[in-house]
């Protein structure tokens, strides 16, 4: 095979594989972000906690990391509520959630930043499954079980995350509570209620996604630092309340960044994946699957 | 010198960050009420990216303090150690030194690590003319010319023409004469420089760059990176990262089954334990910079008893188990200070600065003399290679043999093994 061909296949395979991370990463962002309109900068803070409580489970009771971020999602969940009732009390029911709000969740973000240094210490944690330094080889593509596994995990987060959004009441109200939450208080409904629940499940992701991560690569307290960015953009792109839109945006900067970093060197990575955000938002201002307004 | 734990510092640095204190999220480490103690201040890294060599680093000061205190303290006063938590932000360390120099006070400075936290201290620095011991900065005073600046690094005061000459003296004696090389480097000061020397050198001896790229520091994936270095087919591959990252690339080599006569250069990361716990049988065979081994060359007197005293503190504190990176060099780097001191006689900044021109100091990490510059007099950079290595298990770097010395030849304790991984 030509080897620019393969050089383009694996850029593109190794992508998708990496989208799925980001995909993980975002997803509970664009249920508290892209749904309850709350703006969670701390939510790769959390991810990260996550991945340190995996660790530290994982190796502790022998376990493989993603089954341990199973097992803790629930008490990432009360996690949640415990935080969004802090900030439904002091700031959205003052009417003050867009700018002290978002200065709340910065100061959370730096208390779980330091407070991971001080639990964990600085340096960086580890646990490895059995499965992580085997790669796949079909051909000429290579399918690292360190990329895929937890890729498939996400996939399947998210797959269930979807259905019961769309097959349940409460996640229906979820959905609704997005659009309008007064028209929900008409049918006896608590906003209040399906926020805190919402926001309990996007974190309780962000713990999943912490597990995939600690798969991919060792964490550090700051490892959440450079999803910011990325996992914001995903969610804009996507179309903010849109679970399909965010996996295809997460996938889409996944292959816009690798097949950059394999022709054109790493450092264009960032510039034309942001590029591409640029692109959609110019001609889908409501992202790829946003609903227009 | 009282120092505090790990919970109660916790305790306090928390408190600190909820109340919003702001600018230094910082702690007094000990305020204990000791006759006129020889206060020495810096800025330190114990939170945020940098915060692993940081900590690490202050461990092995503390230590000094403990030894030097033990034996009676310094001209005859105990010292004490006043530090400030710049949080890896360089935005936080000119207030940092302002704040020790004008308010608290101290006697003396030295630096946090390294290059990028350093940087911003230099002004303040300057300002109430300091002499400025620093730790592992690279090239810091090119731009400022400070002449009471010395700085603890092997790297000395020409890097172009120096950091990766081992690399490729290695590589001359390879059997089969490398022809190409693979250059990629992380988007930061010390690892640019690298490189940089990297391609200076490596034309000056004929050896064509065939892949020469950086990589921005918020990069995930090295995949595609790594797979493109492989589809340039070179002979040597010269890697200049930080620590996230060096994981990353090592791992997509392994994935990759990347194989080449020699791979390494400048990677800052497989130095610290928690690397060799996790990747293990990945490292062997890699030729990488460093700046200290456990090999019987590099056992100068102090050094062994020292590790054994940090390694008890590292496991309290959670910061790197071997120490086998920085701690020996900020104990060093002290020992600096401490022979410096003593010589002079008094707290004399200007006599202090004229006594490092002039002196040779001896410290665990062996005789230190500084250039004008304030730079190592003689460079000393180490390229070691992990050798034998068959799993995580750390207990194998607390002795020789693990992870040789091949450069420069006056330190040299192994032969070099290759290739690199798996070949194609």
């Amino acid at each position: 095979m030509d080897p620019d061909l393969v050089l383009l296949l694996n850029g593109i395979v190794s992508g998708l594989l990496l989208g799925g991370l980001y995909a993980a990463a975002a997803s509970g962002l664009a249920v508290a972000f892209g749904m309850l309109d709350i703006v969670n900068i701390a939510h790769p803070a959390l991810m990260v906690t996550g991945a340190f409580t995996v660790v530290a489970l994982g190796t502790w009771l022998g376990l493989d990391p993603l089954l341990v971020a199973v097992l803790q999602a629930p008490l990432y969940y009360l996690l949640g509520v415990g935080i969004y009732s802090a900030y439904h009390h002091f700031f959205e029911k003052r009417g003050e959630e867009a700018l002290q709000g978002l200065a709340f969740f910065f100061g959370v973000m730096f208390i779980i930043e330091v407070g991971l240094v001080m639990v964990f210490g600085p340096e960086q944690r580890f646990l490895d499954p059995s499965y992580a330094y085997t790669t796949w080889r079909l051909g000429e593509i290579d399918l690292p079980l360190r990329m895929l596994v937890p890729g498939l995990f996400a996939m399947g987060c998210i797959g269930l995350l979807f259905l019961y959004l769309h097959r349940s009441f409460t996640g229906l109200a979820i959905a609704a509570v997005a659009q309008d939450a007064e028209a929900l208080r008409l049918m006896a409904v608590n906003p209040v209620k399906i926020k805190r629940l919402a926001f309990g499940i996007s974190i309780a992701l962000a713990s999943m996604a912490g597990g995939a991560l600690v798969v991919v690569q060792p964490v550090e307290p700051s490892s959440g630092q450079v999803f910011i960015g990325r996992v914001f953009a995903i969610c804009i792109m996507g179309g903010m309340a849109s679970l399909p839109g965010c996996i295809m945006a997460a996938l889409l900067f996944g292959v816009v960044e690798n097949v950059t970093a394999t022709f054109f060197g790493p450092s264009w990575s960032p510039a034309v994946a942001f590029g591409w955000l640029l692109l959609v938002l110019a001609f889908r201002p409501q992202g790829l699957f946003g609903k227009a307004a | 010198m009282q120092s505090i734990s790990r919970r109660d510092f916790g305790r306090l640095a928390l408190a600190t960050a909820v109340a919003g204190a702001g600018a230094s999220a910082g702690v007094f480490p000990a305020l204990a009420q000791v006759a006129n103690p020889i206060r020495i201040g810096m800025s330190m890294s114990l939170s945020g990216g940098l915060a692993g060599n940081g900590r690490a680093a202050l461990a092995a000061q503390q230590i000094w303090a403990a030894d030097v205190n033990a034996k009676g303290g310094l001209l005859g006063r105990p010292v004490q150690l006043v530090f400030y938590d710049d949080q890896t932000n360089g935005g936080q360390v000119p207030g940092i030194y302002t704040k020790l120099l004008d308010v608290d006070k101290v006697d003396l400075v030295t630096s946090p690590y390294a290059t990028a936290m350093i940087a911003p201290a230099m002004p303040v620095v300057m300002q109430h003319q300091m002499c400025f011991v620093t730790i592992l900065g690279a090239g810091v005073n090119t731009t400022f010319k400070y002449d009471r600046h010395f700085n603890m690094n092997v790297v000395g005061d020409n890097m172009k023409d120096t950091f990766a000459k081992g690399f490729l003296d290695i590589a001359d004696t390879l059997a089969t004469k490398p022809r190409s090389i693979a250059i990629l480097a992380v988007d930061n000061d010390f690892a640019q420089r690298a490189a940089e020397s990297a391609r200076f050198l490596a034309r000056q001896r004929n050896i064509r760059v065939v892949y020469d790229r950086s990589y921005p520091p918020s990069t995930v994936d090295f995949t595609p990176t790594m797979r493109a270095v492989q589809a340039a087919r070179p002979d040597l591959i010269y890697i200049a990262s930080y620590p996230p990252d060096s994981n990353g690339i090592l791992r997509a080599a392994s994935e990759l089954r990347i194989s080449a006569q020699m791979f390494g250069g400048g990677m800052v990361g497989p130095q610290l334990a928690a690397f060799q716990a996790q990747l293990g049988p990945i490292l062997n065979n890699l030729v990488n910079w460093d700046i200290f081994s456990i090999e019987p060359t590099m056992n100068y007197p102090g050094v062994a008893e020292f590790l054994t005293k940090y390694r008890e503190v590292a496991a309290r504190e959670q910061t790197d188990v071997l120490g086998n990176y920085i701690p020996p060099y900020a104990y060093a780097q002290m020992q600096v200070v401490e022979q410096s001191v003593a010589r002079v006689g008094r707290i004399d900044q200007a006599a202090l600065a004229a006594d490092m021109h002039r002196s040779e100091f001896n410290t665990i990490v062996g005789p230190v003399k500084f250039a004008e510059s304030g730079e190592w007099a003689q460079d000393r950079n180490l390229y070691c290679q992990f050798q034998g290595i068959t799993d995580g298990n750390l207990e194998r770097y607390k002795a020789p043999g693990a992870k040789v010395i091949l450069y420069p030849p006056s330190l040299k304790s192994g032969t070099l093994r290759t290739p690199y991984g798996t070949p194609a």
